[in-house]
């Protein structure tokens, strides 16, 4: 676990465990020339000045301007960081905050670490392994932008929901007439939540006529021209139809001949409240309901004329987060699968095809070799992908729309808002700041650790 | 591996590797699939720039599948005739160029004088510029806004260029450090014997032999600060911004701006998809290694 700090790739095209060779055999490195200590200083000067000014004071000032409030002259101890803790707008941005910190580097990983397993025997994974890391090369901008049309809530525009709409309605009836009803004058009453049932009692023999008009023109379309219920006996029947005739001709309440039949509505039978039978119209409209029916009710429930199953509100409160991690797992499940593959490289095949060769699963190589030899390398992607999530900003400004941001708000957010948006509060900012420092910190030790331990051997 | 996973017969293992053989053939389809599913959100917005916003408006970019003759280059004819645009392009030219170069000469120098120069105090300095590694940018955007203020460079392209030069700098000297601690001492030896002095060893010993992770640093850098947004929104000129900030203008009314929207991300897509589909390798070195930031 010693070895698995976030600084484990120093050179580049190397497995990232893989310290550096060389440096481990040489002590101290002399310099070639004695140098004068004056011209390391001029070497070094641009670098410590500009990290001097613009990495190190700041931090300094960060601290200092934290325990200060808004205007920066009243000193107010460690009020800014009770605020933060208080405040609602920053509660929801830690929140937030801490479910990006365990979805987002855990989904990433695990899914840059299938692609790695699954690309390594395949000679043209080189293809797949591109379009998968290409998401790295863009900017968290255009990814936004990209993810902004994937998740449009229209299922005729948004990608998602056109593909969740799809696989919904393939396992779920969808409503055969949204807006469609009684004419006003047939009898029925509409109750409560959009259903409609009749006043009449039904009889077996005298076939019911439930003629209904605001059908949708699409929705129609297609339909048979609808027939008249024959009386059955020891049945109650009836016909549902679209009582509209073009040009105004047509009887009201009556069949016309070429008048279109409603198939698939539900009707119920209610007595006393109670539902005592149901069935779905035929394709001329026609139904039948079992002797059970006799004096009850006949009830149109309100799902038939429902509006269709519209999607999921993805970018609205309660999905924006997980839906903007998505768009995150999309980007960095590439960087976790080029590490990952890298790290696969050095497993020794040996090792692999003797477990074969002993009748282990694929499964059990995965589970008992491959992944334990991995460890270093997946805690370096997952420390690392902590790191950024922290500082996670791009993504929640450009994707969360107006009225859902403030339930994506996450620190990096709220950091900006508070020191340059409306209602600006530097101290809090700067306290904000602070906080993410805190939190890399552990991580800044791990490295300096590390390096400390490479240069003394 | 427990003893008894070691008995195993010849059957057994006909068995495992049928199924390995048709687990390969899932592998495959399964690949195909993720693919074209990680490519679906790029094409989405490649085929929506690329219809008429009268057309976005109303129907998916799927339709395009069965009506070709929706496709039409007049949304980059729009954007391209866009003054704040394509001004803005030259904006994010005139951050990158200077911020790339400043940060690799810069970190070079110091990178050298880390790796082969002696003066009191150098672990420790390295140790520090180690600890700067994982500093948040966030950390230094209230107090380099004042700094910059008082300077009077507050929302120009220079100030832009120094905050991506100094956050930029941990990493290269990091980089360049290790790589060219590697340099045999043979090398800079036989230099120095043939009386090159310390510039001249930098620039004719150190720099050549240290291209590849300074084309690695070049590319991993270029592509930074050509996408960053949040810098820019702040230190950038509001009125003269790169192309991340101008498209985030556009940002807040997002159907009606998809004109605009969609053809202008996927111009600034264009420059870092051509360097990244031109250097990948030198690319995911520099992530591999940048895996700290």
């Amino acid at each position: 676990m010693s070895t698995a700090t976030a600084g484990g790739a120093a050179t580049p095209g190397r497995a990232p465990s893989v310290p550096p060779a060389e440096t481990r055999d040489r002590k101290k490195k002399k310099s070639v020339l004695g140098t004068r200590p004056w011209l390391a200083a001029v070497f070094l000067l641009p670098a410590l000045a500009l990290l001097g000014a613009l990495v190190v004071y700041p931090i300094c000032y960060s601290v200092y301007r934290s325990f200060f409030d808004a205007s920066g002259n009243g000193f107010v101890g460690l009020d800014n960081y009770q605020e933060m803790f208080s405040d609602d707008a920053t509660k929801t941005a830690i929140k937030n905050n801490i479910i990006w910190l365990i979805l987002a580097p855990t989904v990433s990983t695990a899914l840059g670490l299938i692609f790695a397993v699954l690309t390594e025997r395949i000679r043209w994974a080189t293809a797949f392994k591109l379009i998968v890391f290409m998401p790295m090369a863009i900017s968290m901008l255009a990814a936004g932008i990209i993810f902004r049309l994937v998740y449009e809530q229209d299922p005729d525009k948004g990608v998602a929901n056109a593909m969740w709409v799809s696989v919904h309605d393939s396992f779920t009836e969808s409503p055969p007439f949204p807006g469609a009803h009684p004419r006003p004058d047939a009898g029925l009453t509409e109750s409560s939540g959009g259903a409609y049932t009749t006043e009449a009692t039904a009889k077996p023999g005298s076939p019911a006529s439930i003629p209904l008009v605001a059908a949708k023109r699409d929705d129609i379309g297609g339909a048979q021209t609808a027939k008249k219920a024959a009386p059955e006996a020891g049945k109650v029947t009836g016909t549902v139809w679209f009582d509209f005739t073009r040009g105004g001709r047509g009887g009201r309440g009556v069949i016309d001949k070429g008048e279109k039949a409603m198939a698939d509505l539900k009707i119920e039978a209610v007595k006393d409240g109670r539902v005592v039978a149901k069935t779905t119209t035929a394709a001329d409209g026609t139904f039948a309901l079992p002797a059970t029916a006799d004096g009850a009710q006949l009830r149109l429930p309100a799902w038939n004329f429902s509006e269709p199953y519209n999607g999921v509100d993805w970018l609205g409160p309660s999905l924006v987060t997980p839906a903007i991690i998505g768009s995150y797992v999309w980007i960095w499940a590439g960087f976790a699968m080029v590490l990952i593959a890298a790290g696969l490289a050095g497993v020794p095949r040996e090792l692999l095809e003797a477990a074969r060769m002993d009748g282990a699963s694929e499964w059990q190589v995965f589970r008992r070799i491959t992944v334990p030899l991995l460890a270093p390398v997946l805690s370096v992607v997952v420390v690392t992908l902590m790191i950024n999530v922290m500082k996670i900003f791009d993504l929640v400004y450009i994707i969360a729309p107006g009225p859902s941001q403030d339930d994506a708000n996450v620190l990096a957010l709220q950091l900006f808002q508070s020191s340059f948006g409306t209602n600006v509060n530097q101290g809090l900012g700067s306290a904000i700041a602070v906080l993410l420092l805190l939190l890399v910190l552990p991580v800044m030790f791990l490295n300096i650790r590390r390096i400390r331990r490479e240069s003394r051997r | 591996m427990t003893s008894a996973d070691t008995v195993v017969s010849a059957k057994q293992s006909l068995v495992a590797r049928i199924a390995a053989r048709a687990g390969g053939g899932v592998a495959r389809v399964a690949l195909v699939l993720i693919g074209l599913f990680w490519l679906m959100p790029t094409a989405g917005l490649l085929l929506s720039s690329l219809r008429d916003p009268a057309d976005v408006d109303i129907s998916g970019w799927w339709k395009v599948f069965s009506d070709p003759g929706q496709l039409t280059f007049s949304g980059y004819d729009k954007l391209l005739s866009n003054q704040q645009i394509t001004d803005s392009l030259w904006t994010t030219l005139a951050i990158t160029l200077p911020a790339t170069l400043l940060v690799v000469v810069i970190g070079a120098l110091a990178g050298y004088a880390f790796a082969w120069m002696d003066f009191p105090g150098r672990d420790w300095w390295f140790l520090l510029v180690v600890g700067l590694l994982v500093v948040p940018v966030q950390v230094a955007l209230v107090p380099v806004a004042k700094l910059f203020g008082e300077v009077g460079i507050f929302q120009t392209t220079t100030g832009v260029v120094l905050f991506h030069t100094a956050f930029g700098l941990p990493f290269a000297i990091f980089l360049l450090r290790n790589f060219f601690a590697e340099i045999p001492r043979e090398l800079l030896e036989a230099a120095r014997l043939d009386g090159a002095g310390e510039l001249r060893l930098f620039l004719r010993v150190v720099m050549p032999l240290g291209g590849p992770a300074i084309a690695s640093l070049g590319i991993f850098q270029f592509l930074w600060v050509w996408n960053d947004m949040l810098v820019a929104l702040i230190f950038a000129d509001s009125g003269n911004p790169p192309i991340t900030v101008a498209l985030q203008q556009q940002v807040r009314q997002f159907g009606n701006n998809i004109d605009i929207l969609g053809p202008g991300a996927f111009v600034s897509m264009v420059i870092p998809l051509a360097v990244f589909f031109a250097f990948q390798r030198q690319f995911v070195a520099g992530v591999m290694a940048g895996a700290v930031k």
